[in-house]
């Protein structure tokens, strides 16, 4: 396998980036990097690591990174967790509390001890916390009861002080989105499995409405909504798809992803399981309360949708 | 009565759905069964997740039917525990 870190890839230009990974030959990967500077979203990097969690170390090549920003690289644990020397010495530390480094997660307990353990490292208002707090354990509890990855969820996220950001990263190299909404829903495609899994009360532990007692299929949309609602960057790829919610009227919530102002492609190199980012501003972030109402709005509408769609039709002769 | 205090297992941020699970199949099913009312205490919580709270009550009112929220109360929630329980209630009674 191949991957090449660019100058730049952030959720609303990362296509070329994932356009450009090269999964073949996937008992080795050669890492490269733009030569002057790296400028990268978390979920690249987490992307970087699940990779590198399918190959011994020793398989694992990482070409001298030269640029000026590669102690970021360092800070966020990526040589660490690939097991290979990065070659720079790391004198000079951003203030605490502005990113989380790579993070493995396979257990329940483990999300519970990361969810508790990350807030202080993120120096933020309890209002700001929230949002943080429910993207992050919703994603990893998908990774850990649906994905059946092996290595877990990989988690990363980063602080942006001039834009007052979180960048999220979680991804899983587990079985993918299709193959689990397809246990009980019909999706031809990727990308339709995707929608359907962004769609509220759809999940693939069940076709029945309301979901079973553990998994409602509301987690995703839930995820998709707190970053419409904060005109945030919110994409989800897996297999050959990618669904990208772009900013648009925040006031608006619907329950077809694909009536949100989105990018889409079908045409990606095959990813096996689910890379997930998410940007939550700080500037911007509505009232989480406010929020919930929306969702309670739409969420009562499409399963009454939903319900009545199925309504038997009498038949008039 | 069965007062069930939830921030002693969940900490300040309810997330844990198999602690919920544990909750619900140990402790309100067992409550229920012999007819007692039951308070879920959410003093100290706050905030909670969707999931955490469908994997506490859901299948109670898919079993018992929307009357099954006459015998319980939820007792100190803030406003977003409020709104996440309300949209777990809603969606459960609209569904099968």
């Amino acid at each position: 396998m191949k991957v090449y870190l660019p100058n730049s890839a952030f959720i609303g230009n990362i296509d070329p980036f994932l356009k450009g990974i090269d999964f073949s030959n996937p008992e080795k990967l050669e890492i490269t990097a733009n030569e002057s500077w790296i400028s990268v979203h978390p979920v690249v990097l987490s992307i970087v690591a699940a990779l590198g969690l399918l190959v011994e170390s020793k398989n694992i090549t990482c070409n001298t990174i030269t640029a000026k920003s590669a102690h970021y690289l360092e800070r966020m644990g990526l040589f660490k967790f690939l097991g290979v020397a990065s070659g720079k010495n790391i004198t000079e530390h951003e203030a605490a509390g502005r990113f989380i480094p790579l993070t493995q997660i396979k257990t329940s307990g483990e999300l519970s001890h990361f969810i508790t353990d990350m807030i202080p490292l993120l120096h933020l208002q309890p209002t700001q916390v929230e949002p943080i707090r429910y993207v992050i354990s919703e994603l990893v509890r998908n990774v850990i009861e649906h994905a059946s990855s092996k290595t877990g969820a990989i988690v990363s996220a980063q602080y942006w002080k001039k834009s007052n950001r979180i960048g999220i990263g979680i991804i899983d190299n587990g079985v993918g989105i299709k193959k689990t909404i397809n246990q009980s829903h019909l999706a031809e495609t990727h990308l339709k499995a995707i929608q359907l899994a962004l769609t509220p009360g759809i999940t693939g532990t069940t076709k029945r409405e309301g979901g079973t007692e553990f998994n409602a299929g509301a987690g995703l949309f839930f995820i998709k909504a707190i970053a419409k609602v904060n005109r945030d960057f919110f994409m989800i790829y897996s297999g050959n798809a990618l669904y990208k919610l772009l900013k648009s009227n925040p006031n608006k919530l619907f329950a077809d992803p694909f009536k949100d102002k989105h990018s889409s492609a079908d045409d990606l190199p095959h990813w096996g399981g689910t890379v997930v980012g998410v940007d939550i501003s700080l500037n911007e972030t509505k009232e989480f309360s406010e929020l919930l109402d929306l969702i309670r709005n739409i969420y009562s509408k499409t399963v009454k949708e939903r319900k009545k769609a199925r309504y038997k039709k009498p038949n008039f002769i | 009565m069965t007062h069930i205090k939830l921030f002693e297992r969940t900490g300040s941020f309810a997330e844990n759905k198999d602690l919920a699970r544990d909750i619900r199949l140990n402790e309100i099913i067992p409550a229920l069964e012999k007819g007692e009312k039951i308070v879920l205490d959410f003093k100290n919580i706050e905030g909670a997740t969707q999931s955490f709270v469908h994997a506490l009550i859901s299948d109670l009112i898919r079993k018992h039917g929307h009357e099954v929220l006459d015998k319980i109360s939820f007792k100190s929630c803030n406003e977003t525990v409020q709104k996440i329980i309300m949209i777990v209630t809603d969606y459960m009674q609209e569904s099968d």
